[in-house]
Protein backbone atom coordinates (compact mmCIF):
# COMPACT_ATOMS: atom_id res chain seq x y z
CA UNK A 1 0.00 0.00 0.00
CA UNK A 2 1.51 3.25 -0.85
CA UNK A 3 1.40 6.69 0.62
CA UNK A 4 -1.75 8.28 -1.29
CA UNK A 5 -3.75 4.98 -0.70
CA UNK A 6 -2.80 4.72 3.16
CA UNK A 7 -3.76 8.72 3.62
CA UNK A 8 -7.05 8.17 0.96
CA UNK A 9 -8.72 5.02 3.29
CA UNK A 10 -7.69 7.24 6.43
CA UNK A 11 -10.30 10.09 5.51
CA UNK A 12 -12.71 7.95 4.42
CA UNK A 13 -12.46 5.67 7.28
CA UNK A 14 -12.31 9.15 9.16
CA UNK A 15 -15.49 10.68 7.33
CA UNK A 16 -17.76 7.25 8.61
CA UNK A 17 -16.31 6.94 11.44
CA UNK A 18 -15.13 3.21 10.36
CA UNK A 19 -11.79 1.25 10.91
CA UNK A 20 -9.24 1.92 8.03
CA UNK A 21 -8.72 -1.86 8.08
CA UNK A 22 -12.17 -2.76 6.87
CA UNK A 23 -11.40 -0.77 3.54
CA UNK A 24 -9.85 -1.99 0.71
CA UNK A 25 -9.34 -0.42 -3.12
CA UNK A 26 -12.26 -2.40 -4.11
CA UNK A 27 -14.95 -1.37 -1.37
CA UNK A 28 -17.37 0.58 -3.07
CA UNK A 29 -19.28 3.84 -1.79
CA UNK A 30 -22.55 2.14 -1.92
CA UNK A 31 -21.03 -0.24 0.52
CA UNK A 32 -19.91 2.74 3.05
CA UNK A 33 -22.90 4.37 2.63
CA UNK A 34 -21.41 7.34 1.37
CA UNK A 35 -23.94 10.01 0.22
CA UNK A 36 -23.70 13.11 -2.12
CA UNK A 37 -22.97 15.12 0.85
CA UNK A 38 -20.22 12.51 2.45
CA UNK A 39 -18.79 12.45 -1.00
CA UNK A 40 -17.93 16.00 -1.34
CA UNK A 41 -16.83 16.34 2.63
CA UNK A 42 -14.21 13.31 1.41
CA UNK A 43 -13.08 15.08 -1.91
CA UNK A 44 -12.47 18.24 -0.30
CA UNK A 45 -10.50 16.45 2.59
CA UNK A 46 -8.72 14.93 -0.16
CA UNK A 47 -7.81 17.94 -2.34
CA UNK A 48 -7.01 19.34 1.34
CA UNK A 49 -4.51 16.64 1.99
CA UNK A 50 -2.61 16.46 -1.80
CA UNK A 51 -3.02 20.31 -3.01
CA UNK A 52 -5.33 18.88 -5.47
CA UNK A 53 -8.21 20.16 -7.38
CA UNK A 54 -11.15 16.97 -8.52
CA UNK A 55 -12.76 18.85 -11.34
CA UNK A 56 -16.39 18.82 -10.99
CA UNK A 57 -17.36 16.16 -14.14
CA UNK A 58 -14.58 13.77 -12.30
CA UNK A 59 -16.34 13.72 -9.40
CA UNK A 60 -19.61 11.77 -10.60
CA UNK A 61 -17.32 8.52 -11.61
CA UNK A 62 -16.04 8.23 -8.55
CA UNK A 63 -17.92 5.03 -7.44
CA UNK A 64 -14.97 3.19 -5.43
CA UNK A 65 -11.91 3.75 -3.26
CA UNK A 66 -9.92 2.49 -5.65
CA UNK A 67 -11.24 5.30 -7.83
CA UNK A 68 -10.46 7.78 -5.16
CA UNK A 69 -6.81 6.84 -5.20
CA UNK A 70 -6.24 6.20 -9.20
CA UNK A 71 -7.60 9.91 -9.64
CA UNK A 72 -4.85 11.43 -7.10
CA UNK A 73 -1.88 9.76 -8.56
CA UNK A 74 -3.18 11.13 -12.17
CA UNK A 75 -4.02 14.66 -10.69
CA UNK A 76 -0.36 15.18 -8.65
CA UNK A 77 1.14 13.50 -12.15
CA UNK A 78 -0.55 15.98 -13.99
CA UNK A 79 0.63 18.64 -11.65
CA UNK A 80 3.00 20.87 -12.62
CA UNK A 81 5.50 21.40 -9.79
CA UNK A 82 5.21 24.47 -7.45
CA UNK A 83 8.06 26.54 -8.76
CA UNK A 84 7.34 26.01 -12.47
CA UNK A 85 7.10 29.31 -14.42
CA UNK A 86 4.01 29.81 -16.97
CA UNK B 1 -59.67 26.81 22.00
CA UNK B 2 -57.37 23.95 23.05
CA UNK B 3 -55.45 23.64 26.13
CA UNK B 4 -52.03 23.15 25.96
CA UNK B 5 -50.03 21.38 28.18
CA UNK B 6 -46.64 20.41 28.35
CA UNK B 7 -45.91 16.40 28.20
CA UNK B 8 -42.57 15.74 27.31
CA UNK B 9 -39.04 17.50 28.75
CA UNK B 10 -35.45 17.30 27.22
CA UNK B 11 -32.29 19.32 27.38
CA UNK B 12 -28.24 19.39 27.23
CA UNK B 13 -27.26 22.85 29.39
CA UNK B 14 -24.29 23.56 31.56
CA UNK B 15 -26.08 22.18 34.40
CA UNK B 16 -26.98 19.01 33.67
CA UNK B 17 -27.14 17.00 30.01
CA UNK B 18 -30.29 15.46 30.91
CA UNK B 19 -33.59 17.35 33.02
CA UNK B 20 -33.09 15.22 36.07
CA UNK B 21 -29.08 16.10 36.33
CA UNK B 22 -30.83 19.72 35.40
CA UNK B 23 -33.78 19.97 38.14
CA UNK B 24 -30.72 18.50 40.69
CA UNK B 25 -28.68 21.41 39.88
CA UNK B 26 -31.65 23.99 39.93
CA UNK B 27 -33.06 23.51 43.52
CA UNK B 28 -29.65 23.07 44.96
CA UNK B 29 -27.81 25.64 42.66
CA UNK B 30 -25.01 23.89 41.40
CA UNK B 31 -24.14 26.31 38.74
CA UNK B 32 -22.27 25.84 35.16
CA UNK B 33 -20.23 28.97 35.12
CA UNK B 34 -16.89 28.08 34.86
CA UNK B 35 -13.46 30.12 34.47
CA UNK B 36 -13.03 29.82 30.52
CA UNK B 37 -10.30 27.35 29.31
CA UNK B 38 -7.85 27.93 25.94
CA UNK B 39 -9.58 28.71 22.63
CA UNK B 40 -8.20 27.06 20.41
CA UNK B 41 -9.13 29.47 17.64
CA UNK B 42 -7.77 32.64 19.79
CA UNK B 43 -4.68 34.14 17.60
CA UNK B 44 -1.45 33.04 19.76
CA UNK B 45 -0.36 35.48 22.29
CA UNK B 46 -4.03 37.26 22.15
CA UNK B 47 -5.00 39.20 25.06
CA UNK B 48 -8.36 37.51 24.78
CA UNK B 49 -11.24 38.87 26.95
CA UNK B 50 -11.63 40.79 30.00
CA UNK B 51 -13.81 37.88 31.96
CA UNK B 52 -12.72 34.91 33.41
CA UNK B 53 -16.03 32.76 33.13
CA UNK B 54 -18.94 31.43 30.81
CA UNK B 55 -21.65 28.59 31.17
CA UNK B 56 -20.56 25.32 28.77
CA UNK B 57 -22.25 22.50 28.09
CA UNK B 58 -19.44 19.55 29.23
CA UNK B 59 -19.71 16.21 28.51
CA UNK B 60 -21.18 16.23 25.27
CA UNK B 61 -19.97 14.12 22.39
CA UNK B 62 -22.32 14.29 19.49
CA UNK B 63 -21.07 10.72 18.27
CA UNK B 64 -22.54 9.25 21.08
CA UNK B 65 -25.45 10.44 19.60
CA UNK B 66 -25.94 10.86 16.40
CA UNK B 67 -24.83 9.13 12.51
CA UNK B 68 -21.23 10.43 11.48
CA UNK B 69 -22.88 11.80 8.62
CA UNK B 70 -24.71 13.83 10.88
CA UNK B 71 -22.58 14.83 13.30
CA UNK B 72 -19.98 16.14 10.38
CA UNK B 73 -22.78 18.20 8.75
CA UNK B 74 -24.22 19.92 11.85
CA UNK B 75 -22.75 22.58 14.26
CA UNK B 76 -22.77 22.33 17.72
CA UNK B 77 -25.50 24.20 17.96
CA UNK B 78 -28.06 22.11 16.02
CA UNK B 79 -26.09 19.36 17.64
CA UNK B 80 -27.05 20.24 20.89
CA UNK B 81 -31.08 20.71 19.66
CA UNK B 82 -31.00 17.54 17.94
CA UNK B 83 -30.67 15.18 20.95
CA UNK B 84 -33.16 17.60 23.34
CA UNK B 85 -35.65 17.11 20.67
CA UNK B 86 -35.52 14.05 20.55
CA UNK B 87 -34.98 12.82 23.95
CA UNK B 88 -38.48 15.49 25.02
CA UNK B 89 -40.08 13.57 22.12
CA UNK B 90 -39.00 9.98 23.42
CA UNK B 91 -39.88 11.07 27.08
CA UNK B 92 -43.21 11.84 25.93
CA UNK B 93 -44.10 9.12 23.81
CA UNK B 94 -46.21 12.24 21.62
CA UNK B 95 -45.38 10.15 18.54
CA UNK B 96 -46.99 7.53 19.40
CA UNK B 97 -50.71 9.81 19.60
CA UNK B 98 -49.51 12.19 16.88
CA UNK B 99 -49.25 11.89 13.22
CA UNK B 100 -46.17 13.21 12.14
CA UNK B 101 -47.76 15.29 9.27
CA UNK B 102 -49.58 16.83 12.30
CA UNK B 103 -47.25 17.89 14.05
CA UNK B 104 -44.89 21.03 14.16
CA UNK B 105 -41.46 21.84 15.54
CA UNK B 106 -40.81 25.28 15.92
CA UNK B 107 -37.61 26.14 17.57
CA UNK B 108 -35.99 29.20 18.48
CA UNK B 109 -31.98 30.08 17.41
CA UNK B 110 -30.16 33.18 17.27
CA UNK B 111 -26.63 32.19 16.50
CA UNK B 112 -26.34 28.50 14.90
CA UNK B 113 -23.56 27.57 12.83
CA UNK B 114 -21.39 30.26 14.00
CA UNK B 115 -18.71 27.45 15.66
CA UNK B 116 -18.58 26.17 12.25
CA UNK B 117 -18.51 29.59 10.43
CA UNK B 118 -15.98 31.05 12.37
CA UNK B 119 -12.70 29.47 11.75
CA UNK B 120 -14.06 29.25 8.06
CA UNK B 121 -13.81 32.77 8.10
CA UNK B 122 -10.95 33.32 9.92
CA UNK B 123 -8.87 30.68 7.02
CA UNK B 124 -10.46 32.16 4.22
CA UNK B 125 -9.53 35.98 5.21
CA UNK B 126 -6.26 35.20 6.76
CA UNK B 127 -4.81 32.40 4.66
CA UNK B 128 -6.99 32.29 1.16
CA UNK B 129 -8.16 29.40 2.30
CA UNK B 130 -11.10 27.15 0.52
CA UNK B 131 -14.24 27.02 2.20
CA UNK B 132 -15.09 23.35 3.52
CA UNK B 133 -18.30 22.36 1.41
CA UNK B 134 -20.32 21.61 4.06
CA UNK B 135 -20.00 24.81 5.48
CA UNK B 136 -23.75 26.21 4.45
CA UNK B 137 -25.36 23.28 5.57
CA UNK B 138 -23.69 23.54 8.94
CA UNK B 139 -24.38 27.36 9.25
CA UNK B 140 -27.83 27.93 7.73
CA UNK B 141 -30.24 29.14 10.42
CA UNK B 142 -32.82 26.99 9.91
CA UNK B 143 -30.11 23.61 10.97
CA UNK B 144 -31.33 22.75 13.77
CA UNK B 145 -34.94 22.59 13.12
CA UNK B 146 -33.93 20.44 9.93
CA UNK B 147 -32.39 18.04 11.46
CA UNK B 148 -34.94 17.55 14.08
CA UNK B 149 -37.74 16.90 11.60
CA UNK B 150 -35.23 14.33 10.39
CA UNK B 151 -34.31 12.80 13.07
CA UNK B 152 -38.13 12.33 14.47
CA UNK B 153 -39.82 12.02 10.68
CA UNK B 154 -41.86 14.92 11.52
CA UNK B 155 -43.19 16.40 8.11
CA UNK B 156 -45.52 18.96 9.62
CA UNK B 157 -44.44 23.26 9.99
CA UNK B 158 -41.41 23.35 10.66
CA UNK B 159 -39.84 26.93 11.92
CA UNK B 160 -36.47 28.54 13.02
CA UNK B 161 -37.52 31.60 15.42
CA UNK B 162 -34.67 34.00 15.41
CA UNK B 163 -35.41 37.05 17.84
CA UNK B 164 -32.45 37.00 20.09
CA UNK B 165 -32.42 36.67 23.55
CA UNK B 166 -36.28 36.09 23.33
CA UNK B 167 -35.83 33.39 20.89
CA UNK B 168 -36.44 30.25 22.67
CA UNK B 169 -39.45 32.10 24.25
CA UNK B 170 -41.02 33.18 21.15
CA UNK B 171 -40.70 29.59 19.53
CA UNK B 172 -42.67 28.02 22.33
CA UNK B 173 -45.01 30.77 22.32
CA UNK B 174 -45.95 30.02 18.87
CA UNK B 175 -46.04 26.66 18.92
CA UNK B 176 -48.71 26.78 21.78
CA UNK B 177 -51.26 28.92 19.63
CA UNK B 178 -50.56 26.68 16.67
CA UNK B 179 -51.88 23.59 19.40
CA UNK B 180 -53.98 25.97 20.77
CA UNK B 181 -55.94 27.24 17.77
CA UNK B 182 -56.08 23.42 16.27
CA UNK B 183 -53.75 24.23 13.34
CA UNK B 184 -51.94 21.39 14.43
CA UNK B 185 -52.51 18.63 17.12
CA UNK B 186 -48.69 18.69 18.61
CA UNK B 187 -45.94 20.08 18.59
CA UNK B 188 -42.01 20.22 19.59
CA UNK B 189 -40.62 23.65 20.68
CA UNK B 190 -37.85 25.04 22.35
CA UNK B 191 -34.49 27.00 21.98
CA UNK B 192 -30.81 26.27 20.81
CA UNK B 193 -27.74 27.77 20.63
CA UNK B 194 -23.72 27.62 20.84
CA UNK B 195 -22.32 31.21 20.42
CA UNK B 196 -19.35 30.55 22.84
CA UNK B 197 -16.76 31.13 20.40
CA UNK B 198 -13.92 33.48 20.49
CA UNK B 199 -14.89 36.02 18.32
CA UNK B 200 -18.50 36.14 19.56
CA UNK B 201 -17.10 36.35 23.21
CA UNK B 202 -15.10 39.74 21.91
CA UNK B 203 -17.79 40.65 20.02
CA UNK B 204 -19.72 40.97 23.91
CA UNK B 205 -16.59 42.20 25.44
CA UNK B 206 -16.69 45.03 23.84
CA UNK B 207 -19.94 45.99 24.72
CA UNK B 208 -19.07 45.70 28.12
CA UNK B 209 -21.95 43.74 29.51
CA UNK B 210 -20.60 41.16 30.79
CA UNK B 211 -19.43 40.48 34.03
CA UNK B 212 -15.76 40.31 35.30
CA UNK B 213 -16.80 38.68 38.07
CA UNK B 214 -19.92 36.02 38.45
CA UNK B 215 -23.23 37.30 37.20
CA UNK B 216 -25.38 38.38 40.19
CA UNK B 217 -28.87 38.88 39.07
CA UNK B 218 -30.51 41.95 41.00
CA UNK B 219 -28.21 41.99 43.33
CA UNK B 220 -27.10 45.46 44.58
CA UNK B 221 -23.72 45.10 43.07
CA UNK B 222 -24.37 43.44 39.94
CA UNK B 223 -21.89 44.50 37.30
CA UNK B 224 -23.09 42.12 33.99
CA UNK B 225 -24.14 38.77 32.61
CA UNK B 226 -22.18 35.46 31.85
CA UNK B 227 -22.24 34.10 28.59
CA UNK B 228 -23.51 30.61 27.95
CA UNK B 229 -24.83 27.48 25.61
CA UNK B 230 -27.42 24.56 25.57
CA UNK B 231 -31.02 23.37 24.20
CA UNK B 232 -33.84 22.83 26.00
CA UNK B 233 -37.51 21.66 24.25
CA UNK B 234 -41.06 20.53 25.24
CA UNK B 235 -43.93 18.55 23.63
CA UNK B 236 -46.84 20.23 23.31
CA UNK B 237 -50.65 18.62 22.91
CA UNK B 238 -54.04 19.11 24.12
CA UNK B 239 -54.71 18.52 27.52
CA UNK B 240 -57.71 16.51 26.44
CA UNK B 241 -54.91 13.99 24.19
CA UNK B 242 -52.49 14.19 27.55
CA UNK B 243 -55.54 13.17 29.71
CA UNK B 244 -56.81 10.38 26.77
CA UNK B 245 -53.38 8.95 26.60
CA UNK B 246 -52.36 9.29 30.71
CA UNK B 247 -49.54 10.82 29.71
CA UNK B 248 -47.54 13.19 32.68
CA UNK B 249 -48.50 16.76 32.69
CA UNK B 250 -45.76 19.22 33.39
CA UNK B 251 -47.97 22.01 33.39
CA UNK B 252 -50.06 24.22 31.52
CA UNK B 253 -49.38 26.39 29.16
CA UNK B 254 -51.98 29.21 29.34
CA UNK B 255 -50.95 32.57 28.04
CA UNK B 256 -48.17 34.35 25.47
CA UNK B 257 -47.50 38.02 25.01
CA UNK B 258 -44.89 39.54 23.12
CA UNK B 259 -43.84 43.25 22.16
CA UNK B 260 -41.98 45.13 20.42
CA UNK B 261 -40.53 48.17 22.32
CA UNK B 262 -39.73 50.30 19.13
CA UNK B 263 -37.37 52.17 21.11
CA UNK B 264 -33.74 51.20 21.02
CA UNK B 265 -31.26 48.37 19.28
CA UNK B 266 -29.97 47.39 22.84
CA UNK B 267 -31.19 49.34 25.62
CA UNK B 268 -34.33 47.72 27.37
CA UNK B 269 -37.79 49.69 27.35
CA UNK B 270 -39.72 48.78 30.70
CA UNK B 271 -43.11 49.88 28.58
CA UNK B 272 -42.14 47.22 25.99
CA UNK B 273 -41.36 44.65 28.11
CA UNK B 274 -44.50 45.51 30.32
CA UNK B 275 -46.64 45.34 27.64
CA UNK B 276 -45.63 41.78 26.64
CA UNK B 277 -46.41 40.48 30.73
CA UNK B 278 -49.84 42.25 30.62
CA UNK B 279 -50.37 40.73 26.86
CA UNK B 280 -49.54 36.95 28.39
CA UNK B 281 -51.68 37.75 31.17
CA UNK B 282 -54.78 38.61 28.92
CA UNK B 283 -54.24 35.73 26.75
CA UNK B 284 -54.35 32.85 30.18
CA UNK B 285 -57.88 35.28 30.64
CA UNK B 286 -55.46 36.01 34.46
CA UNK B 287 -55.14 38.69 36.69
CA UNK B 288 -52.33 40.43 38.20
CA UNK B 289 -52.97 38.77 41.69
CA UNK B 290 -52.54 35.38 40.46
CA UNK B 291 -49.08 35.42 39.76
CA UNK B 292 -47.19 33.43 42.40
CA UNK B 293 -43.98 33.55 40.36
CA UNK B 294 -41.80 35.32 37.71
CA UNK B 295 -38.90 33.46 35.95
CA UNK B 296 -37.28 36.73 35.15
CA UNK B 297 -35.22 37.48 32.07
CA UNK B 298 -32.18 38.88 34.91
CA UNK B 299 -29.53 38.98 33.11
CA UNK B 300 -27.68 40.22 35.82
CA UNK B 301 -27.07 43.94 33.95
CA UNK B 302 -27.76 47.27 35.79
CA UNK B 303 -30.07 48.26 32.83
CA UNK B 304 -31.84 45.14 32.08
CA UNK B 305 -31.94 43.93 35.89
CA UNK B 306 -33.96 47.88 37.01
CA UNK B 307 -35.98 48.01 33.93
CA UNK B 308 -37.32 44.54 34.50
CA UNK B 309 -38.40 45.22 37.71
CA UNK B 310 -39.95 48.55 36.33
CA UNK B 311 -42.31 46.80 33.63
CA UNK B 312 -43.23 44.49 36.58
CA UNK B 313 -44.59 47.12 38.45
CA UNK B 314 -45.93 48.51 35.73
CA UNK B 315 -47.82 45.30 34.50
CA UNK B 316 -48.71 44.09 37.68
CA UNK B 317 -49.36 47.32 39.76
CA UNK B 318 -47.12 48.65 42.33
CA UNK B 319 -49.18 47.48 45.27
CA UNK B 320 -48.93 43.35 43.76
CA UNK B 321 -45.12 43.60 42.16
CA UNK B 322 -43.30 43.72 45.69
CA UNK B 323 -44.77 40.39 46.71
CA UNK B 324 -44.39 38.21 43.30
CA UNK B 325 -41.56 35.94 44.45
CA UNK B 326 -38.85 36.27 41.25
CA UNK B 327 -35.85 34.46 40.72
CA UNK B 328 -33.47 34.58 37.76
CA UNK B 329 -31.89 31.37 36.75
CA UNK B 330 -28.92 32.95 34.49
CA UNK B 331 -26.90 32.63 37.12
CA UNK B 332 -26.62 28.98 36.92
CA UNK B 333 -26.99 28.07 33.40
CA UNK B 334 -25.42 31.38 31.92
CA UNK B 335 -27.16 33.72 28.90
CA UNK B 336 -27.54 31.02 26.38
CA UNK B 337 -28.82 33.64 23.42
CA UNK B 338 -31.22 31.73 21.73
CA UNK B 339 -31.87 28.67 23.70
CA UNK B 340 -32.03 30.72 27.45
CA UNK B 341 -35.62 31.42 27.02
CA UNK B 342 -36.24 27.93 26.58
CA UNK B 343 -33.92 27.22 29.55
CA UNK B 344 -36.04 29.16 31.56
CA UNK B 345 -38.97 28.01 30.60
CA UNK B 346 -37.74 24.83 31.59
CA UNK B 347 -36.82 25.90 35.23
CA UNK B 348 -40.76 27.96 35.60
CA UNK B 349 -42.51 24.26 34.35
CA UNK B 350 -40.08 22.02 36.73
CA UNK B 351 -40.94 24.49 39.41
CA UNK B 352 -44.28 24.29 39.18
CA UNK B 353 -44.35 20.30 38.81
CA UNK B 354 -42.20 19.93 41.68
CA UNK B 355 -43.34 22.37 43.64
CA UNK B 356 -40.33 24.43 44.08
CA UNK B 357 -39.44 27.89 43.34
CA UNK B 358 -35.48 28.33 42.09
CA UNK B 359 -33.39 30.91 44.58
CA UNK B 360 -31.13 33.15 42.25
CA UNK B 361 -27.73 31.99 42.84
CA UNK B 362 -24.88 34.28 43.59
CA UNK B 363 -27.28 36.61 44.86
CA UNK B 364 -27.11 37.64 48.25
CA UNK B 365 -27.84 41.02 48.95
CA UNK B 366 -30.67 42.36 46.54
CA UNK B 367 -30.94 45.41 45.16
CA UNK B 368 -33.09 47.32 47.40
CA UNK B 369 -34.57 49.91 44.78
CA UNK B 370 -35.71 47.21 42.55
CA UNK B 371 -38.56 47.08 44.96
CA UNK B 372 -39.11 43.16 44.23
CA UNK B 373 -39.26 39.74 46.40
CA UNK B 374 -36.04 38.23 44.80
CA UNK B 375 -35.76 34.34 46.28
CA UNK B 376 -31.88 34.28 47.21
CA UNK B 377 -30.04 31.39 49.23
CA UNK B 378 -32.71 28.66 49.29
CA UNK B 379 -36.07 27.25 47.48
CA UNK B 380 -39.23 28.37 47.70
CA UNK B 381 -42.54 26.85 47.72
CA UNK B 382 -45.57 27.64 45.44
CA UNK B 383 -48.25 29.39 46.83
CA UNK B 384 -51.34 27.92 45.70
CA UNK B 385 -53.73 30.66 45.59
CA UNK B 386 -51.02 32.63 43.14
CA UNK B 387 -51.03 29.50 40.39
CA UNK B 388 -49.83 31.49 37.51
CA UNK B 389 -46.04 31.51 37.26
CA UNK B 390 -44.17 34.07 34.35
CA UNK B 391 -40.91 33.41 32.51
CA UNK B 392 -40.00 36.72 30.82
CA UNK B 393 -37.49 37.17 27.92
CA UNK B 394 -36.21 40.80 27.10
CA UNK B 395 -34.13 40.85 24.11
CA UNK B 396 -31.56 42.84 22.20
CA UNK B 397 -33.65 44.50 19.28
CA UNK B 398 -36.13 45.45 22.07
CA UNK B 399 -38.29 42.38 21.26
CA UNK B 400 -39.98 40.92 24.45
CA UNK B 401 -41.79 37.49 25.06
CA UNK B 402 -43.88 36.37 27.94
CA UNK B 403 -45.17 32.61 28.87
CA UNK B 404 -47.51 32.20 31.21
CA UNK B 405 -47.91 28.61 32.95
CA UNK B 406 -50.01 27.07 35.62
CA UNK B 407 -50.03 23.32 36.68
CA UNK B 408 -52.92 21.13 35.86
CA UNK B 409 -54.26 19.65 39.05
Amino acid sequence: MDDIEKRCIEIIAKSKSIPADSITLDTSFDELNIDSLDKINISFEVEEAFKIEIPDDALGSIKTVGDVVRGVHQLRENKPPANATP
Amino acid sequence: MNRVVITGLGCVTPIGNTVDDFRHSLFTGITGIAPIGPFPTAPAGHPGVRFTRMAQVVGFDPIQHMSTGTATATERAAQLGIVAARNAVEHSGLLKAHAPEDTAIILGCSCAGRQAEEPQLANLYLRDARAHPLTVVRTMANAGASHVSIDLGITGPVLTISTACASGTHAIGMAFHMVRSGMVSAAVAGGHDAPLTFGFLRAWDSMRVVSPTLCRPFSADRDGMTLGEGAAMFTLETLESAQSRNATIYAEIVGFGMSADAHHITQPYSDGAAKAIRAALKDANASPSEVGYINAHGTGTQANDSTEAEAIHKALGSDIAPTVPISSTKSLHGHSIGATGAIEALATVLALHHNQLPFTYGTTSVDPTLNLDVITETTRTVDPLRPIALSNSLAFGGLNAVLAFRKVD
